[in-house]
């Protein structure tokens, strides 16, 4: 045979990741030991940072990427895609990041944004990019800055999954009025959405955005995830509500099985059963000022 | 002709669009009874170790095994290529496979996701080359005497055949072509 030319870092080649990772849970962790568990409960990728956003928001003060040392020794234990959280703006983290071999990087707000104006031109990058989106308008700048994927924001480290059913609603209610619309209207549009018009004209055509959604942000329950999955999302992350629960291994696999089985009450049912105390939270009306769903632009 | 494709975890919806528009019936496969109405199976890419467990969770492991052994063909991609393998390299101790293409893959054999790469890549199958996509790939170390190799790329076997199991260690459901799909397809008719 021939000599085949072959590229790397390609639109399709990053967003194949995330097609691959659809109906799995990617499971936020701090430590290797973490990472074992998650693994053995099914998780599909780990994300590797050196606290969970439960404890960023106790802690206060500025959240940063996670240190190399940390997560190359999460990336020895795991055989699954490893992430890790780069600050918005900071593209000098997604730099290192992507030299530490890391398989997705997240452009999150759940640490202390770098750029108040700008977010990572993610296109410049071999690694593929997630980024968190309350609305139609943040996910489709994010992917027009070059994301792989989206994840709907949520409120990370709360417990409570009510932002999260409000971000996939506004995505994918956006999404079904675009395809509704006159092409005169998507222009209109676009600029409601202050979005790049040929993605709107896509999306009106599609009906669906050009990479996959996941959910992000409060989910706690084995239920949460299958929540998300009803409305639409295409996977789940799930940070503070595994290992800031009573008894991690258990709920990390409950939740995978409810993220495959997802339209199954009786198996949803099943799985619920005798899990302990999920992580207590706070509920988003007792948050006061500090809300990660705000930051980015 | 229904063709199932397990729908665990992946990218079993990329297979069932591809397979429809191909004119296929094609139906997820989450549990035992779905299997019962399904004539061949597809296993989609995805996380390996995450589609094993659930194949135990769901209790569909067995039930698989048994249609295999009686002869229902079935194509892998990427994962599913390790679910078909005999021996996997790098796997996790607890992995079981269905041990159908006497081959020896080695798990993330060309690397991490910044290696992940997509080519052309000429068969023995289509006249044309066609467009493959490796996304954190399984690499084909070792080939049994019966198995057939019907295209290599950078010097490995990437999609082989042996009896009746299909397997690719690349993405045909993610890129444009339909070509292995269809030749799939073809063999169920024949």
């Amino acid at each position: 045979m021939n000599e085949q030319s072959t590229s790397t870092g390609t639109p399709l080649v990053k967003r194949g990741l995330a097609e691959m990772l659809k109906g799995g849970v990617i499971m936020d962790v701090v430590n290797p030991e973490q990472a074992k568990i998650a693994e053995d409960a099914g998780a599909v990728a780990v994300m590797a940072l050196e606290r969970v956003p439960a404890d960023i928001r106790v802690d206060g003060g500025v959240a940063r990427m996670s240190d190399p040392e940390m997560i190359e020794g999460i990336q020895e234990i795991c055989t699954i895609p490893v992430m890790a959280k780069a600050r918005i703006g900071h593209f000098v983290e997604a730099q290192i990041l992507e030299s530490l071999g890391v398989d997705y990087v997240d452009e999150s707000e759940v640490l202390t944004p770098a750029d108040e104006t700008h977010h990572i031109d993610k296109w410049k990058f071999t690694v593929p990019f997630v980024c968190g989106a309350t609305n139609l308008g943040e996910a489709l700048r994010r992917i027009s800055e070059g994301a792989c994927m989206i994840r709907s924001k949520g409120e990370a480290g709360t417990g409570d999954v009510v932002q999260a059913v409000r971000h996939l609603r506004t995505i994918n209610g956006d999404i079904k009025k675009l395809t509704q619309a006159d092409s005169a209207e998507l222009f209109e549009w676009a600029k409601q959405l202050q979005a790049p018009l040929p993605l709107v004209q896509e999306i009106a055509e599609t009906g669906k955005l050009p990479v996959p959604l996941f959910c992000a942000g409060g989910l706690a329950t084995p239920a949460d995830a299958a929540l998300a999955m009803q409305l639409g999302a295409d996977a789940v992350f799930v940070g503070s509500g595994i290992f800031k629960s009573a008894d991690p291994a258990p709920r990390a696999r409950a939740i995978v099985e409810a993220t495959t089985n997802y339209t199954d009450a009786s198996i949803l049912a099943k799985v619920s059963r005798g899990l302990g105390a999920p992580m207590t939270g706070i509920g988003m009306d007792e948050l006061g000022d500090l809300k990660f769903e705000d930051r980015g632009w | 002709m229904i063709v199932g494709v397990l729908a665990l975890q992946g990218a079993f919806q990329a297979h069932i669009d591809k397979l429809t528009d191909l004119g296929a019936d094609a139906r997820e496969v989450k549990r035992p009874e779905h299997l019962d109405s399904v004539d061949a199976l597809v296993m989609p890419g995805g996380e390996s170790t995450t589609m094993s467990m659930l194949l135990e969770s769901s209790e569909l492991f067995d039930p698989i095994a048994d249609r295999l052994d009686d002869g229902m063909p079935v194509f892998g991609t990427c994962a599913g290529l390790i679910l078909l393998s005999t021996d996997i390299e790098d796997g996790r101790p607890d992995q079981r496979s269905f041990g159908r293409l006497d081959i020896t893959v080695k798990r993330n054999g060309y690397g991490r996701q910044v290696e992940s790469f997509e080519t052309d890549i000429e068969t023995t199958v289509t006249n044309e080359p066609v467009h493959a996509v490796f996304i954190r790939a399984p690499r084909i170390m070792r080939i049994g005497d019966d198995v057939d190799v019907l295209a290599e790329a950078r010097g490995d076997a990437v999609l082989v055949r042996s009896g009746n199991a299909l397997g690719a260690g690349f993405h045909p459901e993610l890129s444009s072509s339909s070509e292995i799909h269809r030749l799939f397809l073809e063999s169920l008719a024949s």
